[in-house]
C-alpha cells in the first residue's frame, strides 16, 4: 500500500471511527462507511491538512470513495 | 475592572451555532469556558449533534445541550422556557448561525430564487432579533448579544451573494437592537471575522482563493484563527466593553482597511491569480 493510501485510510478510520477492514480502496464513503454529508466535507478538509493540498470545490464533489480520494492525492501533491 | 482570569465568573450564556471544532461559535465558548461562563449550546439534528456532544463534554458539568431549529417558533420556545427554569437568567448570547441554498452561494447574485432568499433571510437575519427579543426578556442587566458577519456585508465578494445581503441586514438589525435594548444596559455587537476554513465556509464557492486572499493582502499577512475571534468575542461578551454597542467589529488581520493588494505580497499574489486563470 502507498504511503498516501495508508494516510488517507488513517484518517478515514479516524473521522468516521469504522474499523480499518471496511475501509477498502472501493468502499463508499456514504454508502459503505456510514458517512453523513457534513462526513465528506469533513474529510476533504482533513485530507488538505494532511496533504498540504487544496481540493477545489468541483474535485471534492467527484471524491466519493476512498479510491478517489487517494487518486486525487497522488496526483496533486509533492 | 475584574481581573483576566476570570471576566466572566458565574455568567451564563446561550450559545447558538456550534457546528464542530472549527465553529467559530466553538472559538468564542472556549474563551468564555477559561473565563469562568457556564453555556447551553443549541445543535440541529442529529447530524450536528453527534458532532457538538463531544466537545461539549470537555468542558465539564453545568453546561448543557438544548436541540434548536431556529426557524420553528415551537423550538425557540422550548428552549427559552428551559432556560428560565434551569437558570432563570442569562448574561449573554452568542449567535453563530446563517443558511444559504449551496447552490447559490456561487455564480452571480441576480440568480437568487424567492424560496431560498427568504429562507436565507430567516434562518441568517430574522433569527438573531428573535433570539434577541426572547433572551432579553430573561438576561440580567448589562449583559451581552454578539453575532457573526462577514465584509461581504459591506463589499461585493465574489459568490457571497445572498449571504452578502443577509449579512448587511443583520449588522443593520445589530444596530437597531442596540438602540431597543440599550436603556437596560444590554449591549448588542458584530463581530465580522475575515475568512476561517470551517465547515460552513466550505460551502462558498471558490471559499480557498478568498482565504488566500485575504492571508496576502491584510495588514498582518496571515489569516485569523477561531482563537483570535475568540478572544474578541470574550472582549464583547464582558464588562470590558461595557461602553461599546450597534458595533461591528472586524477580526480580519485588518482586511477590511487596505484599498489595494499588499505590495509586500506581490509575487504570492501574481502566483494566486495565475493558478485561478488557470483553472
Amino acid at each position: 500500500m502507498s504511503d498516501v493510501a495508508e494516510r488517507v485510510k488513517k484518517i478515514v478510520v479516524e473521522h468516521l471511527g469504522v474499523e480499518e477492514a471496511k475501509v477498502t480502496d472501493t468502499a463508499s464513503f456514504i454508502d459503505d462507511l456510514g458517512a453523513d454529508s457534513l462526513d465528506t466535507v469533513e474529510l476533504v478538509m482533513a485530507f488538505e491538512e494532511e496533504f498540504g493540498c487544496e481540493i477545489p470545490d468541483d474535485a471534492a464533489e467527484k471524491i466519493l470513495t476512498v479510491k478517489d480520494a487517494i487518486e486525487f492525492i497522488e496526483s496533486h501533491s509533492g | 475592572m475584574p481581573t483576566s482570569a476570570a471576566l466572566l465568573e458565574g455568567k451564563k450564556g446561550l450559545v447558538l451555532g456550534v457546528a464542530n471544532d472549527r465553529s467559530i461559535a466553538w472559538g468564542i465558548a472556549k474563551a468564555a469556558h477559561e473565563n469562568g461562563a457556564r453555556m447551553a449550546f443549541t445543535y440541529q439534528g442529529d447530524a450536528l449533534l453527534k458532532r457538538i456532544k463531544p466537545l461539549i463534554d470537555t468542558l465539564g458539568e453545568g453546561n448543557v445541550l438544548m436541540p434548536c431549529d431556529v426557524t420553528s417558533d415551537a423550538d425557540m420556545d422550548a428552549v427559552f422556557a428551559s432556560l428560565k427554569e434551569q437558570w432563570g437568567t442569562i448574561d449573554f448570547v452568542v449567535h453563530a448561525v446563517a443558511f444559504s441554498d449551496k447552490e447559490q452561494l456561487k455564480g452571480h447574485y441576480k440568480d437568487t430564487t424567492r424560496d431560498n432568499f427568504r429562507q436565507t433571510m430567516d434562518i441568517s437575519v430574522f433569527s438573531f432579533t428573535d433570539v434577541a427579543r426572547r433572551a432579553s426578556a430573561i438576561m440580567n442587566d448589562g449583559g451581552s448579544m454578539i453575532t457573526l458577519t462577514y465584509y461581504g456585508a459591506e463589499r461585493v465578494m465574489p459568490h457571497y451573494n445572498v449571504m452578502g445581503v443577509a449579512k448587511a441586514a443583520l449588522e443593520a438589525s445589530v444596530r437597531y437592537l442596540a438602540a431597543d435594548l440599550g436603556e437596560r444596559g444590554i449591549r448588542v455587537n458584530a463581530i465580522s471575522a475575515g475568512p476561517i476554513k470551517t465547515l460552513a465556509a466550505m460551502g462558498i464557492g471558490d471559499f480557498r482563493h478568498i482565504l488566500k486572499w485575504n492571508e496576502f493582502n491584510s495588514p498582518l499577512q496571515r489569516n485569523v484563527s477561531i482563537d483570535d475571534v475568540g478572544g474578541s468575542g470574550l472582549y464583547l461578551l464582558s464588562d470590558l466593553s461595557k461602553g461599546v454597542t450597534g458595533e461591528v467589529h472586524h477580526v480580519d488581520s485588518g482586511y477590511h482597511t487596505v484599498g489595494m493588494l499588499n505590495m509586500n505580497s506581490v509575487a504570492e499574489v501574481a502566483d494566486l491569480l495565475a493558478s485561478i486563470k488557470k483553472e
